[in-house]
């Protein structure tokens, strides 16, 4: 008996759903966080209006003074989608665990300055309040939002401010007891330093437009706070008493993006190309230690290295003795290794065997 | 005339390789796609490069290059890679 094995190959007919197509213009494979995100608002077949607000359909673009002909622009630049999101955030939360355990169990927390931990636990445990905040001002804009892109974006920041309250309250825990929970409380609700700020959120609860609680929450405070919270006071607290509060407040700190728009280095241009020249470029590439060796001392094994693109004369160095740098610059391996010798020069070789004839 | 010999690379046809070779395809003008079952092949005469900016760009987070042999089958050419470029040509 024979057995023929073959390959079929089976293209599927479509690459992607309808809808995605048409939204891409061409029906091309599209990446999950696009199939996930497109067309997912419910528009039509409502059934009945709400009855905590008949004016309007259960999900309605009208709820905020925001018109948009495309609610499907305001695209979430990470990507995030249901898996790509909690791989995303499983990855954060692993080294934060990791992190609150290696400060538990060298003991740092103990060793912390007490000045410090004073300041640093009259700072942030507040704050815990102000991220319970942003999770219900998110969570109203994911809930009472339209188009699915900003939405779930919003419900997403919903369960991350969430975690940011978790993790100030471990901090907390870890480096005081209950008691300063509770300290933390009486402050936000009664210290005057913290009334400005309590006002706000609080204040920004009841802004009923959806996408101005957005402006309001994830632009306008948070925009402020977080550079402030983890960076500024961070730093601070690092030089005083070292950086076992900075590993403690690591989620929060690698939650928020980095401040300015294009200060992300993939919404950034591509820095301009410099030409590259292989001899003498100190800056070659950074990958390896054999690319780098090679780049640096190429005349030490230039057999093997790559030639000079366009080598100039004056890339050939001192070091280099004289007869490989005149190879360098000739950009040919010198047809003589040495030269001087005329015994083993085959040109002047040539020569002498015609004048022994 | 001489002609320019190709290089190429051959990646896992998956979620994770799309936004790769969208990206290649796109820094590499005279690209020829050859889709394969399960696999893809690209292949470019005379030089190949797979540019981390524009990978980037494609995926929306921060791409390190060596993430690429995750999913990669096999290629030809000599490898002149950075942390910014994975360049595949035949050049010495």
């Amino acid at each position: 008996m024979q057995i023929d094995l073959r390959n079929v190959s089976i293209t599927p007919l479509r690459q992607t759903y309808n809808h995605i197509a048409d939204y891409l213009g061409a029906d091309k494979a599209a990446s999950r966080y696009v199939e996930a995100t497109m067309g997912v608002q419910g528009t039509t077949n409502f059934h009945y209006r709400p009855n905590w607000d008949p004016e309007r359909e259960m999900f309605d673009e009208r709820r905020t003074a925001i018109k948009m002909k495309d609610w499907y622009v305001l695209k979430d630049p990470r990507q995030y989608y249901y898996g790509s999101y909690t791989q995303a955030r499983a990855r954060m939360q692993e080294t934060a665990e990791a992190d609150f355990d290696f400060v538990e169990s060298r003991g740092l927390a103990d060793s912390y300055d007490d000045s410090a931990r004073r300041a640093a636990l009259d700072f942030y445990i507040p704050l815990r309040h102000v991220a319970w905040g942003g999770n219900l001002n998110n969570g109203y804009q994911s809930a009472y939002g339209y188009g699915t892109a900003i939405t779930q974006a919003s419900l997403y920041a919903s369960m991350d401010q969430l975690g940011v309250a978790q993790y100030l309250t471990r901090l907390g825990l870890l480096m005081g007891n209950e008691s300063e929970l509770e300290a933390g409380k009486h402050a936000w609700m009664n210290a005057p330093a913290w009334q400005p700020l309590r006002k706000y959120v609080e204040d920004s609860f009841v802004v009923k437009d959806w996408f101005e609680n957005f402006v309001a929450q994830n632009m306008a405070l948070d925009g402020l706070l977080f550079r402030l919270a983890y960076k500024e006071v961070d730093k601070h607290l690092n030089e005083r008493a070292g950086p076992t509060v900075s590993m403690l407040t690591r989620f929060p700190a690698e939650w928020f993006p980095r401040p300015a728009s294009g200060s992300m280095p993939w919404s950034r241009p591509p820095p301009p190309r410099v030409p590259r020249t292989r001899c003498c470029s100190k800056s070659g590439t950074r990958t390896g230690w054999r690319v780098r060796r090679k780049r640096s001392r190429p005349w030490r094994n230039w057999r093997w290295a790559r030639k000079p693109a366009r080598p100039s004369p004056a890339c050939a160095p001192s070091s280099m003795p004289a007869w490989l740098r005149r190879a360098w610059r000739s950009e040919r391996p010198s047809p003589t290794p040495f030269p001087g010798d005329r015994q083993n020069d085959p040109s002047t070789q040539r020569v002498h065997r015609a004048a022994a004839q | 005339m001489t002609q320019v010999p190709n290089v190429f690379i051959a990646l896992q046809r998956n979620e994770e390789t799309r936004p790769i070779v969208d990206a290649i395809l796109a820094d590499n003008p005279g690209a020829l796609h050859d889709e394969q079952p399960a696999m893809v092949k690209i292949n470019v005469p005379g030089r190949l490069v797979v540019r981390r900016s524009t990978i980037e760009q494609e995926i929306g987070r921060e791409f390190d290059l060596q993430e690429l042999h995750v999913n990669l089958i096999t290629l030809t050419g000599h490898i002149d890679e950075s942390d910014d470029e994975f360049v595949l040509s035949w050049v010495h």
